[in-house]
């Protein structure tokens, strides 16, 4: 038999019994609730969970009791413990959130407001509109070919048959360059059109050829809305074995639609050009009505005025004297070309309505296109 | 071309159902462009033939004043007020009743004034809108019947269609010639009013008929005059006639006059007519004399050119062939004598004449184009007898008759070319219709053949048509190597189409005629093309760019004044000043091209300012236009009946002037602008020269950067920078602050910053430096050692960098362990002395293979400033 523990102290027990510590811990589970912030709860965590709180104290008292009697107490002690740990960290979180949540409150700002430091830049929309016309010949395998703007008259003229003194070439308003003594003629024109790449191309360049030239160009016209001493062309060139009219107009299609919409119809109606016979002027079904315009009823169209047809382009099968100037056999090759006028497609494609906003430079014109065209 | 309707129908055939508007759209499916059709005579009504019965002078107003009456037809004379005097009782006259509506809505009221009710209108020319006469009433014939409908009477009502007649395409200049295209695009029969009217021979010649000469063929190859005398030089015009000048955009001058310009319009042969009392001896073409002067019709007197085609007679010059008349054998009110000249005029000599008078009339702009050379004998029969019947003359028969032999000109042409050219199979009975319809003479090779070609075959093999041997340029088809089609058209084309040479000229013919719009489309074969060239890319990145980094593009105008080059402050004999002069500028103050990109921006930039755009950044990527220095080259002409020589191409492209790209900006106002985060930060030459270190790093090419000083910069705020090619150093350009001279020339804020370089030296020399080699990202750490070195004042930082880096590589070998070299400070101040500055910079060192020790990496530092000591004095700061 074995005899009573000595050392048992009614008095200690009380604290591990079953009520004490039940008492003790939902008096922290309270505090814990109770507590407003992690200051709060940093006290609450010394007064409750510390080496001096209740439960603390009682588990120390374990040790105390009868052997048969610690294992119980102990889980009891634990239990509540446990408890209050799991308080304690559950509403530290939820107090380090909301504290988070007023901090990064208080960090808002109007995301609204403008940041402009640097001024915008923007390219020239002629420029953007000349590369993207590029880009959609050099797509289909054309390469770029450039010649100087100050340019010899045989380039610009005679290689591309327009005899001397023939109204073709009076009617290009020509610029031309002094010579050495003021009465002589230099032989030097500022370039009247792009066309005198397409000579020095077929000059320098191995057969088959495709190339495309956009530039500049000058024409001694009076500035006014619709005119401008300088423009912009760009043309497109093809030399090959075998090339037809049907050819240059499924070039133009092509780069119709990839331009200007799919779909779009176009339209070639006979034209003079020196350099191309036969000549033709290009138009294209308006890419905003599409022909609404003309049909009974239809909306009247500003961009066609109406007509459903917007002229956009001149074109042409090579002439073969152009080809023999350029040293080329017209009976192995034959060629065919078409130019349009940049600005012009600027004024169709974006409604630019007066050519003097494209020379000015006024800042407000070019940001107003961004950085695409 | 104005081209009333009314007066093609009268050629061709056509049905009375078709519209104006219909017309318009055929004609320019066919190549005449009808760019306006307007309807006129439409809008007029109630206008009546009257009969003038009974006249007042009214007196006691401020100008005469006329009481009349006319009679409407009715019998009952209406009292009508008219102002105009030129008519008399008995004068039939177009009246307009009351609620008459005449051009422009303008209605007719009866109505009181100057004491009368005028219950009426009598009408003058421009009231009918039938001419611009407004200093009397119309007076019509006497055989105008009285009451009738005076737009039926007149004709009034048709439409006009204005044709814009491309230059090769002569014969559409005429009544004749845009009639045939139309009996041609409806396929209705054609009259050529050519042919009309005509004596039994026309070409009879008769010494009682002033004589004529031609003394240089090459400036005329057919002259030929008539005479009418007795005629009465107060005959009127009859009114259709004066209605389709008014309407063909011609005014009615005198009979004379009037018939010759009629024909000249129905017909496209210029006509003149001579005062026959004026001329004294023979008439003849030839060139003139130095010293010839002539008075002509405009009352301006010419010094001749030895070049110029003259009409000339005993006296000495008549007239500027086909051009104008001169004073001294103008007909007159008082001519009755009259001899007509019809000629066929070299083209270009018209041309040339022309040009070189500043001189355009209606038949020079015609003789340049191409004038049928077969008119000048059925022109001027027709001219005789309409001036004989129109003003009662009589004419002498027969004419004077001088040419020049001209070689016919026969095209051969392969059968199948049209569609070798068009891209479809025409047949061969299609091409020879559609070329007979314009005129030409068509041999066609063989009949049966023929045929066969309609039905698409090909390879016939049929015997040589008569018109196989047939000489012409284009003879050589017959050996082509594509020539598929073995059978040929030996094609005349016809005498008004002077502009059908070459085959291709043929095809364009027979093509346009059957529609353009049946021309199949063929999807393209994509070529083997290559792209952009570097060079193209490289230009587009560098503008790109610009613009990302807050600068717009311009495309300045490229004329500039020698003022613009002095503004710059360019030196005497500076590159800037060998500009190209153009002959003829726009503005005489603006005669010069670019030879810097400077002022056009600057000129954009003050724009900009003025108009209220204050932080502004601009650049422009262009070519400058440099003489050489051999001064203003002189370009020959070279053949084009064969391709040229390299070295012709070489002499050609050596009298162009130097044309370089290059690339330019220029900045003023906020570079950062201000705004709620506080101050923004001004525009400096930091700004102007970091753009030029950025197109040059785009470019990757090798590059360096000093002080440089040329106008117009601020002397001591201009970088120099340079490129190398081919291991040459060349300039590339400058960048900084612009000189405030140069600033206030300018009328740009102070302190304007701008950067100009040469992108062609550029280019070169990026394209020699090959595609960058990847450097090698080592995963050690890096060592960071900060060295602030005191150098003097003057010392540029670029060099105390490049020292810098020079020692460092030096004492690390290959094993390339400097990584970047930044300068973080400048100070200038107390601490490190008067005339002194320090730089502080940041060596960041690393090695591919381990971490380096602090040894290593300091003694890559002291190699480093020890090069910066010995190159630039350089002073470890707190060391000293």
């Amino acid at each position: 038999m074995s005899a009573p523990n000595k050392q048992y102290d009614p008095v200690e027990v009380a604290a591990l019994s079953a009520e004490a510590v039940a008492a003790a811990r939902d008096e922290a589970l309270a505090a814990i609730a109770a507590a407003r912030s992690l200051d709060d709860l940093k006290a609450v965590r010394v007064a409750h969970a510390g080496d001096r709180s209740a439960l603390a104290l009682a588990n120390a008292e374990i040790g105390a009791l009868p052997p048969q009697a610690r294992a119980e107490a102990g889980k009891r002690v634990g239990a509540a413990r446990r408890d209050v740990a799991q308080a304690l960290s559950q509403r530290q979180e939820v107090l380090e959130s909301e504290r988070d949540r007023r901090v990064l409150e208080e960090e808002r700002v109007d995301v609204t407001l403008p940041w402009d430091r640097a001024p915008r830049g923007a390219e020239h929309p002629v420029t953007m509109t000349s590369q993207r016309l590029t880009d959609v010949f050099v797509a289909m395998g054309y390469e770029v070919a450039e010649g100087p703007e100050v340019e010899a008259e045989w380039y610009n003229f005679d290689a591309l048959n327009f005899p001397p003194d023939h109204p073709a070439r009076e009617m290009q308003d020509t610029f031309f360059v002094a010579g050495p003594e003021a009465s002589a003629r230099s032989g030097i024109v500022l370039r009247t059109h792009t066309s005198p790449v397409q000579i020095r191309a077929m000059l320098t360049r191995p057969l088959p050829l495709y190339v495309v030239s956009p530039g500049k160009c000058f024409r001694s016209d009076a500035l006014d809305a619709t005119h401008s001493p300088v423009f912009h062309q760009i043309e497109c060139l093809a030399v090959d074995e075998g090339l037809t009219m049907a050819d240059l107009r499924g070039a133009i299609n092509a780069f119709v639609e990839a331009m200007f919409g799919e779909g779009l119809r176009t339209r070639l109606r006979p034209d003079f050009f020196p350099f191309t016979e036969p000549s033709a002027d290009v138009s294209m079904e308006c890419h905003v009505c599409r022909g609404a315009s003309t049909r009974p009823g239809g909306a009247p169209c500003r961009v066609c005025r109406s007509q459903g047809w917007i002229e956009i382009a001149g074109c042409g099968m090579v002439n073969p004297k152009v080809l023999v100037a350029c040293g080329i056999d017209p009976d192995r090759y034959s060629g065919f070309a078409f130019g349009l006028g940049i600005e012009r497609s600027l004024m169709i494609r974006h409604g630019v309505t007066d050519i003097r906003d494209t020379l000015e430079g006024d800042v407000r014109f070019s940001r107003a296109f961004g950085m695409e065209i | 071309m104005r081209v009333p309707l009314s007066w093609l129908r009268e050629y061709a055939a056509l049905g009375s159902d078709v519209a104006a508007g219909e017309v318009a759209r055929r004609l320019t499916a066919a190549g005449l462009e009808v760019e306006t059709v307007e309807a006129v005579g439409q809008d007029i009504s109630g206008v009546v033939v009257g009969l003038v019965t009974a006249i007042e002078e009214l007196s006691g107003f401020r100008k005469p004043v006329r009481y009349c009456q006319v009679d409407d037809g009715s019998g009952t004379p209406r009292g009508v007020i008219c102002g105009a005097a030129n008519f008399s009782v008995g004068d039939r006259v177009p009246l307009a009743l009351p609620g008459a509506v005449l051009p422009g809505g303008f209605e007719i009221t009866a109505r009181k004034t100057y004491g009368h009710v005028s219950d009426g209108m009598i009408c003058s020319a421009r009231e009918l809108a039938i001419g611009d006469d407004h200093t009397g009433i119309l007076v019509l014939a006497p055989d105008a019947q009285l009451g009738a409908d005076f737009v039926e009477y007149a004709g009034l009502a048709d439409h006009v269609l204005d044709i814009a007649v491309t230059p090769d395409r002569g014969y559409a200049l005429s009544i004749r010639g845009v009639a045939r295209e139309l009996a041609t695009a409806y396929g209705v029969p054609y009259r050529d009013p050519a042919e009309q009217d005509l004596p039994a021979d026309v070409a009879a010649e008769s010494a009682d008929v002033w004589q004529a000469r031609i003394e240089d063929a090459s400036a005329c190859d057919r002259f030929v005059l008539r005479e009418v005398r007795g005629i009465d030089p107060a005959a009127p015009t009859p009114l259709r006639m004066r209605i389709r000048l008014a309407r063909a955009g011609m005014r009615s001058v005198s009979l004379a006059v009037d018939v010759t310009n009629y024909l000249m319009l129905e017909l496209g042969q210029p006509l003149h007519a001579f005062d026959g009392s004026a001329l004294a001896g023979p008439v003849v073409v030839r060139r003139a004399r130095a010293g010839e002067r002539l008075e002509t019709l405009d009352h301006v007197v010419r010094d001749l050119d030895p070049d110029d085609i003259l009409i000339t007679d005993s006296s000495g010059p008549l007239s500027l062939a086909g051009t104008m008349g001169g004073v001294t054998s103008e007909v007159s009110e008082t001519s009755t004598h009259l001899v007509i000249e019809a000629a066929h005029f070299s083209a270009r000599g018209t041309a040339r004449m022309s040009r070189r008078h500043r001189l355009s009339s209606e038949a020079s702009y015609r003789f340049e184009r191409g004038v049928d050379r077969e008119l000048p004998l059925r022109a001027s029969a027709r001219a005789a007898s309409m001036l004989a019947a129109l003003g009662g003359g009589t004419i002498v028969p027969g004419c004077s008759h001088a040419q020049a032999e001209v070689p016919t000109v026969t095209i051969t042409m392969a059968v199948d070319y049209p569609d070798r050219v068009a891209g479809r199979v025409y047949g061969q009975a299609t091409v020879a219709r559609r070329l007979r319809e314009v005129g030409c003479a068509v041999v066609e090779p063989d009949l049966g053949a023929a045929e066969a070609g309609e039905a698409g075959g090909s390879g016939t093999e049929a015997a040589p048509g008569p018109g196989e041997r047939a000489t012409g340029r284009f003879a050589r088809h017959e050996h082509g190597r594509h020539n598929r089609g073995k059978l040929r058209f030996t094609v005349t084309p016809p005498s008004w189409r002077p502009d059908l040479v070459n085959p291709s000229d043929l095809a364009e013919e027979v093509i346009r005629l059957e529609g353009y719009e049946n021309i199949p489309v063929r999807s393209p074969r994509a070529a083997a093309g290559q792209g952009l060239t570097s060079r193209q890319r490289l230009r587009r990145t560098i503008g790109r760019s610009l613009a990302e980094s807050g600068y717009v593009e311009v495309l300045s105008q490229p004329f500039v004044s020698a003022a613009d080059i002095d503004r710059l402050g360019a030196p005497e004999g500076d590159p800037r000043r060998r500009a190209v002069r153009v002959a003829n500028p726009l503005s005489e103050d603006e005669p010069l091209l670019r030879t810097t990109l400077l002022p056009g921006l600057l000129r954009v930039l003050a724009r900009n300012i003025g108009r209220g755009s204050a932080d502004v950044g601009l650049y422009e990527i262009g070519p400058v236009f440099r003489l050489r220095s051999s001064g203003p080259g002189v370009a020959p002409i070279l053949r084009v009946d064969r391709g040229p020589a390299v070295a012709e191409i070489t002499e050609l492209n050596g009298a162009l002037p130097d044309q370089p790209l290059r690339v330019a900006a220029v900045l003023a106002g906020e570079r950062e602008q201000s705004g709620w985060w506080g101050e923004g930060r001004a525009a400096g030459w930091q700004d102007a020269i970091q753009a030029a270190r950025d197109v040059l790093a785009i470019s990757r090419a090798p590059s360096r950067i000093t002080e440089g000083t040329p106008a117009p910069w601020h002397p001591g705020r201009c970088a120099a920078l340079f490129v190398t090619v081919d291991g040459d150093e060349v300039l590339a350009g400058h960048a900084g602050e612009l000189h405030p001279r140069v600033v206030s020339e300018f009328k740009v804020p102070a302190r304007t910053c701008a950067m100009e370089l040469d992108l062609s030296a550029i280019l070169a020399a990026a394209s020699l430096a090959g595609p960058e080699q990847a450097p090698r990202i080592s995963a050690y750490p890096v060592a960071t050692l900060d060295v602030a070195l005191v150098v003097a004042e003057s010392v540029a930082a670029a060099d105390v960098e490049a020292a810098l880096i020079d020692g460092a590589r030096a004492a690390d070998g290959a094993a390339g362990l400097l990584e970047q070299v930044r300068l973080f400070d400048v100070y200038v101040g107390e601490q490190v002395g008067a005339g002194r500055k320090s730089l502080a910079y940041t060596l960041r060192l690393r090695a591919d293979d381990r971490t380096l020790t602090t040894e290593e990496t300091e003694a890559v530092r002291d190699a480093a400033v020890a090069e910066a000591t010995r190159r630039v004095g350089a002073v470890l700061r707190g060391a000293a």
